[in-house]
């Protein structure tokens, strides 16, 4: 059997968090203007989405050719990306490959150093965050600065991003407001919070920094194989400027963004506004194809990043994980995320496909020690994320398989002789309904109203909020082969024979 | 027609009411009822919490229950069993069965419900002849709406009993937080969730909120109870059981 292909290696970039997610939900559960953050700017997202989604009659269809193309891509992803990575090169870009965050860092800080300057302008991008680009450029003395506004206000609190889309969902107007007026130089201390207010002032900062920079680096929503384009949609023009002004642009691309055909962005440039910010189209989208001369960038540089995408293709049925466009719907109609917000998942990616993405990605090393590993149970696998997915990738389905790749590979544990236990339990219906009568039992321990209102570990989180009813005297299978359950399923089935004598229609 | 009935475990132990109603209301339908007794647990709780090989014999256990071809259909009052049964098993049995249990697991799920989609899709019945004169909201579980898609069918039901005044619950499709595990694993998100759950149901004014799992209405109703709402969890079965002349018993107490 050829050997497991590398994750992100342990301890770099931000796949992983401090601690386990319940842990970290705990905390920000009892942040309340965290929540009411969340649950309005969630609430409005989904029904915009909702809106713009329903309008199109071919919605259904388009998430089919969505998810078919994205299939497909990963069917053979490696001759896709050397054909990507020749037709950048007959373009006039350089590619570049990272097997991990580590080496793509290294070959960005490189890239940026051979430029002279020590100073690159950010477009919004998950790869970059995925690898802490912006902390490894500092450590090397380059200083990044992220363009979008939301990612500008959460680098400047010194903060992480939340969500994959509104980095700064957790922030509202007032504490933008604040941000600002304590790490934006010269901004004017008469700033209200409105948010035309505060675009301007983040506007005048950046606009500055547009004039004058050399570099930028980007991410990339799309690569196309046939044609060596890259592809970039944003709401703001922040990225416009990136992608033309500098000498010398940087674009860090996820080995599972490319597609095959040009054609196929008809697909995607619908699927993705709708679905993320819900509009019908972004404001921009901007493709380029290597260098121009005479017009934007002329030095063009592409990394492409593997850190752990190639381990996930390799799992049979975790690999649909890939699929991923970032569009963020699965979080905004996600119930656990509007309760804890994206930091308690600790990593780039929250949220459902965070949940599925992030352990794949980065594994669940250290077993049950390693907070990866307790990501795959971060759900109620309710369902809501595979119903705004647009290209259907079934999160459910998959936090259920990495639940089972968990339990697979951890030593024993009391939940898994619980388990084993249960399951001896209930494959003997013997020992089955003695179990049920000494539960049974448990009726006594119960309080006046028949309810436990304490249970021991591990269940006592349960028993915080909810009464739990003491099993009632008798179990369905004993009432049911009981006389009295026998004399009511017999006056049941009389009434029944009657009813079909009055009304032949209504049973057969 | 000859119906087995699935008690699920959950059902069978902690809310056998709720499965009586079941086997009444199909028998007075007109329909032969029968309850394999050597039936025990679908699984469920294994998978979603990650095992599979556990849950092996369950799943065949379930097979030989109710694999007699004698059985026309196999019934339970859970959207999530059900769910569990035809989504689930087959995963189980591909990875872990042999080929007897593959094909076991196949010929059973063509032939399981919930109890909404049996009713409807399979008997053609909404109205069963149900009287509960109560105010009532319906909370559709997560896994009968978006996994098995039973859409407006428990509504159609409810809609059509006689003396009911049934009340729409706000953001009815919002998960309430139970999940299995997740409410054990995750209890203070669950609750969080629970807790707009409650809030919806009291802003109904509703004095029952019904749904087609006991499993989720063990964690409603568990909530409501420790907040001493006033309102209480019936499973669907048993509004629809309820009749004028065998009423029950809330609607016995209240006259």
């Amino acid at each position: 059997m050829p050997a497991v292909p590398p994750r992100s290696p342990y301890g770099t970039g931000h796949l992983r968090g401090e601690r386990t997610f319940p842990e970290a939900a705990h905390d920000e559960l009892g942040n309340e203007q965290l929540r009411r953050n969340l649950g309005r700017a969630t609430h409005s997202i989904r029904a915009k989405r909702l809106d713009v989604t329903g309008e199109l009659p071919d919605w259904e269809q388009l998430r089919d050719a969505g998810s078919a193309i994205k299939t497909d891509t990963m069917n053979r992803l490696p001759g896709l990306l050397e054909q990507l990575e020749r037709k950048v090169t007959e373009h006039g870009g350089t590619v570049h490959w990272a097997r991990d965050g580590v080496e793509a860092n290294e070959i960005v800080t490189r890239l940026v150093r051979r430029t002279g300057s020590d100073e690159v302008l950010k477009v919004k991008s998950m790869a970059t965050q995925e690898i802490g680009l912006n902390e490894h450029l500092a450590s090397q003395g380059i200083a990044a600065l992220e363009t979008d506004l939301a990612e500008l206000i959460v680098q400047l609190a010194d903060d992480r991003p939340s969500h994959i889309l509104v980095p700064a969902i957790h922030r509202n107007r007032d504490e933008i407001r604040e941000i600002f007026l304590r790490r934006i130089p010269g901004v004017d201390p008469a700033l209200g919070a409105a948010p035309a207010e505060l675009a301007a002032a983040a506007r005048a900062y950046l606009r500055e920094k547009f004039m004058t920079a050399e570099v930028a680096v980007s991410g990339a929503n799309f690569g196309i194989a046939e044609t060596g384009t890259l592809s970039v949609v944003e709401s703001e023009g922040n990225g416009r400027m990136c992608l033309t002004l500098p000498e010398t642009l940087i674009t860090v691309m996820g080995i599972e963004k490319v597609l095959p055909r040009f054609q196929d962005l008809e697909v995607f440039l619908q699927l993705l506004p709708r679905s993320s910010t819900g509009e019908r189209m972004n404001p921009y989208t901007s493709l380029w194809t290597g260098v121009t001369p005479g017009d934007g960038p002329q030095e063009f540089h592409l990394v492409l990043l593997d850190n752990g995408r190639t381990a996930a293709l390799a799992d049979t049925i975790g690999r649909e994980a890939l699929n991923c466009i970032r569009c963020s719907a699965c979080l905004n109609v996600c119930p656990v995320y509007e309760r804890t917000g994206g930091h308690a998942y600790g990593s780039t990616y929250p949220g459902p496909i965070g949940a599925v993405l992030t352990p794949q990605l980065a594994g669940m090393h250290a077993a049950k020690d390693d907070p990866n590993s307790s990501l795959p149970y971060a759900s109620s696998l309710c369902g809501a994320c595979f119903d705004a997915c647009p290209v259907k990738i079934d999160i459910p389905s998959l936090l259920v398989e990495l639940r089972h790749q968990h339990t697979e590979q951890s030593k024993t544990t009391a939940e898994k002789l619980a388990m084993t236990a249960a399951a001896a339990v209930m494959k003997r219906p013997k020992l089955f309904t003695a179990a049920q009568r000494t539960a049974g039992l448990g009726r006594v321990l119960a309080g006046r109203d028949g309810t436990f209102s304490r249970l021991p570990p591990p269940f006592q989180g349960w028993s915080d909020s909810r009464d739990t009813p003491a099993p009632p005297p008798q179990s369905f299978r004993s009432w049911f082969a009981s006389a009295d359950g026998a004399a009511t399923m017999r006056a049941a089935a009389e009434e029944g024979a009657r009813h079909t004598d009055d009304d032949p229609q209504e049973a057969q | 027609m000859r119906i087995a009935l699935f008690a699920t475990c959950l059902g069978d132990t902690l809310f056998p009411e709720a499965v009586k109603s079941t086997a009444v209301l199909l028998a007075r339908l007109g329909h032969d009822v029968v309850f394999p007794p050597q039936q025990t647990c679908c699984g469920q709780m294994h998978v979603n919490t990650g095992y599979q090989r556990e849950p092996v014999p369950l799943v065949r256990n379930f097979a030989e229950q109710f694999g007699d071809p004698s059985i026309e259909a196999v019934v339970m009052p859970s959207g999530s069993c059900a769910g569990s049964v035809r989504h689930q098993h087959e995963i189980v049995a591909d990875r872990y069965g042999d080929a007897a249990l593959r094909a076991g697991v196949a010929t059973v799920k063509t032939k399981t419900y919930e109890l909404s989609e049996f009713l409807v899709d399979v008997l053609d019945a909404t109205d069963v002849g149900a009287y509960f004169p109560h105010r009532v909201t319906y909370h559709p579980t997560c896994h009968s709406l978006r996994m098995l898609r039973v859409g407006e069918k428990p509504l159609r039901l409810l809609r059509a009993v006689e003396g009911i005044d049934l009340v729409e619950l706000p953001e009815a499709d919002a998960c309430c937080g139970f999940g299995g595990t997740f409410a054990v694993k995750n209890a203070a998100t669950s609750s969080a969730m629970l807790r707009d759950k409650m809030d919806h149901i009291a802003g109904t004014g509703a004095k029952v909120c019904t749904a087609g799992d006991s499993s989720c209405l063990m964690h409603i109703g568990g909530g409501l109870s420790r907040i001493k709402s006033g309102t209480r969890t019936l499973h669907l079965a048993q509004i629809l059981a309820s009749t004028r002349t065998a009423p029950h018993a809330l609607t016995e107490a209240a006259r």
